[in-house]
């Protein structure tokens, strides 16, 4: 008689899944297939009016969309870069020994992460003058620079907190053996908690971005000529209200394209910086 | 218009120049209320049908298969693209390619207004991030809890009424109130699509007016006491389900 292990002793099995591609090879097919099907709509529409087809006007204006929504890259990538270097400093004066200092932090994170970001792009949009005088030098200041700034802000307010949320997660110990070995709070905190933390605050601080680089659209309601600015410009010179639902979808198509990639590696990441706790 | 506050507000206008004209001008005053009034319905519609949504989905999460898959794709889509796109397809494009009704008066309307397509795209965008974090509230209901409902013959429906979303709404609360305050943030998204919010209103005051500051800083204050007031009874709901001795 082979011997078979008791059923009851049997590993738990892992309840069976889909595979994982499936979901987002199926969500990339049906987005595709409604920009198809929406220009194919739009395409029988110009027949029956004998205008130009739908595929060779989309085709003509997508390099532009493409170039608005390159900007909005830009902007959240510059934007992201400022929002850092501002956040790191705020972030550490929330953990700060001096309690001024920290209720300082506090108030600061605490509002620009609680005010409307478009409300706060409004108000630097309107509070920064449009030229700046240095001397006798005249330095004008681009649309697209204050809603950098205006973006940047909110965003240092975030990479606060997940700095402070990085550093808070390594455990105490840590921090005496530091102490013990007389390192000072400086080294303590440059040379042994950051390094240990930036791991962990990577997944968060990539997330921020991918909420960013969602959240730079809204400088188009200020009025620059980013990616939905130039999709509305589009239609509006073409004047087809068929045209709207496949303009609208190849724009989410590019916000999503990049987008997503970003959100599945902030999840691998996250698994991983999971495992090696 | 008289009273303690206006003189207040004439007495700082004349001693400092700073017009808020939403304390002294009954049409402003009125017409800020009206955005204020606007962003709360907003707010309350949207977070409703958003943590409805949320559910719906979870269900989905837990159906597998094709309902699944759906619930995966709705997810994906929705927290990867813009909400101001959203908003904007949603109210420009499919509100155009539906068919206008026509009033008892004659007048063509659109079939869904602004604040109605408003609702709907905050809805589902915050919708999409609802159903990750009850997701994650359900993972972190322990399993023995499950085992013992499927021993206790619960039906599906059963188990997640009775165990998994009492235990797991109160797991995931603390997430729920951050996607709710982002959700008031984004209900001056409504202001693209021309619906009276609050920034609607406040812009409509200080392009007549010429006070953008004084406007500013009100709808920055205005705006930091909603999502305080909403943190604040988000919080106290926490305390009051918390089952006492019990950590998950």
């Amino acid at each position: 008689m082979t011997a078979r292990p008791l059923a009851v002793l049997l590993p738990p099995r892992p309840e069976p899944t889909a595979p994982r591609l499936l979901a987002q090879t199926w969500l990339l097919a049906a987005l595709v297939l409604a920009l198809c099907a929406g220009t194919a709509w739009a395409q029988a529409v110009a027949q029956q009016t004998g205008r130009p087809g739908a595929l060779a006007i989309m085709l003509r204006w997508a390099p532009l969309i493409t170039s608005g929504f390159l900007l909005n890259v830009m902007v959240s990538v510059l934007a992201m870069a400022l929002g850092t270097l501002l956040g790191l400093p705020l972030g550490l004066s929330l953990i700060a020994r001096t309690r001024p200092l920290r209720l300082l932090g506090w108030g600061m994170t605490q509002f620009f992460r609680n005010v409307p970001w478009l409300v706060l792009l409004f108000y630097i949009m309107f509070l920064l003058p449009f030229e700046l005088h240095l001397g006798g030098l005249v330095l004008p200041v681009p649309a697209w620079f204050k809603a950098v700034i205006g973006l940047a802000l909110p965003v240092s307010a975030n990479v606060a907190e997940i700095v402070r949320g990085g550093m808070q997660s390594i455990p105490e110990p840590q921090w005496s053996a530091a102490d013990s070995l007389a390192f000072t709070r400086w080294q303590t905190i440059s040379r042994i908690i950051l390094p240990q933390a930036l791991r962990r605050m990577l997944p968060p601080w990539m997330n921020l971005y991918a909420i960013l680089t969602m959240a730079t659209t809204l400088i188009s309601v200020i009025g620059i000529q980013d990616g939905l600015t130039l999709t509305r410009a589009a239609i509006a010179a073409e004047s087809r209200p068929e045209l709207m639902v496949p303009m609208y979808i190849f724009l989410l198509l590019l916000f999503f394209a990049y987008c997503y990639p970003i959100a599945r590696l902030t999840l691998a990441l996250e698994r991983r910086v999971q495992v090696r706790i | 218009m008289t009273g303690p506050v206006v003189d207040l507000f004439t007495w700082i206008n004349s001693r400092t120049g700073l017009n808020f004209s939403v304390f002294t001008d009954t049409y402003d005053g009125e017409r800020f209320i009206t955005g204020l009034i606007t962003t709360v319905e907003l707010s309350v519609l949207s977070m409703v049908l958003s943590v409805l949504l949320g559910l719906a989905g979870l269900w989905m999460l837990g159906a597998g298969g094709f309902w699944r898959a759906l619930a995966r794709g709705y997810v994906q889509l929705f927290r990867n693209t813009p909400p101001l796109v959203q908003l904007s397809f949603f109210y420009f494009a499919l509100g155009g390619v539906l068919p206008t009704l026509t009033d008892s008066r004659g007048a063509q309307v659109p079939a869904v207004s602004g604040f109605g397509w408003a609702v709907l795209s905050f809805s589902l965008f915050a919708g999409a991030f609802n159903v990750e974090i009850f997701r994650s509230g359900v993972e972190a209901v322990p399993s023995a809890m499950i085992e013992a409902a499927d021993s206790l013959g619960y039906t599906r429906l059963q188990l997640y009424r009775h165990v998994l979303v009492p235990l797991g709404l109160r797991i995931c609360l603390p997430s729920l109130t951050n996607n709710m305050v982002n959700l008031v943030k984004t209900t001056t998204l409504a202001y693209a699509i021309g619906v009276p919010e609050l920034l609607y209103a406040a812009a409509q005051i200080w392009s007549e007016v010429m006070n953008v500051r004084e406007m500013m800083d009100l709808l920055l204050v205005v705006y930091i006491v909603l999502v305080a007031l909403l943190v604040w009874l988000m919080e106290r709901w926490e305390r009051a389900l918390r089952v006492p001795g019990y950590t998950p």
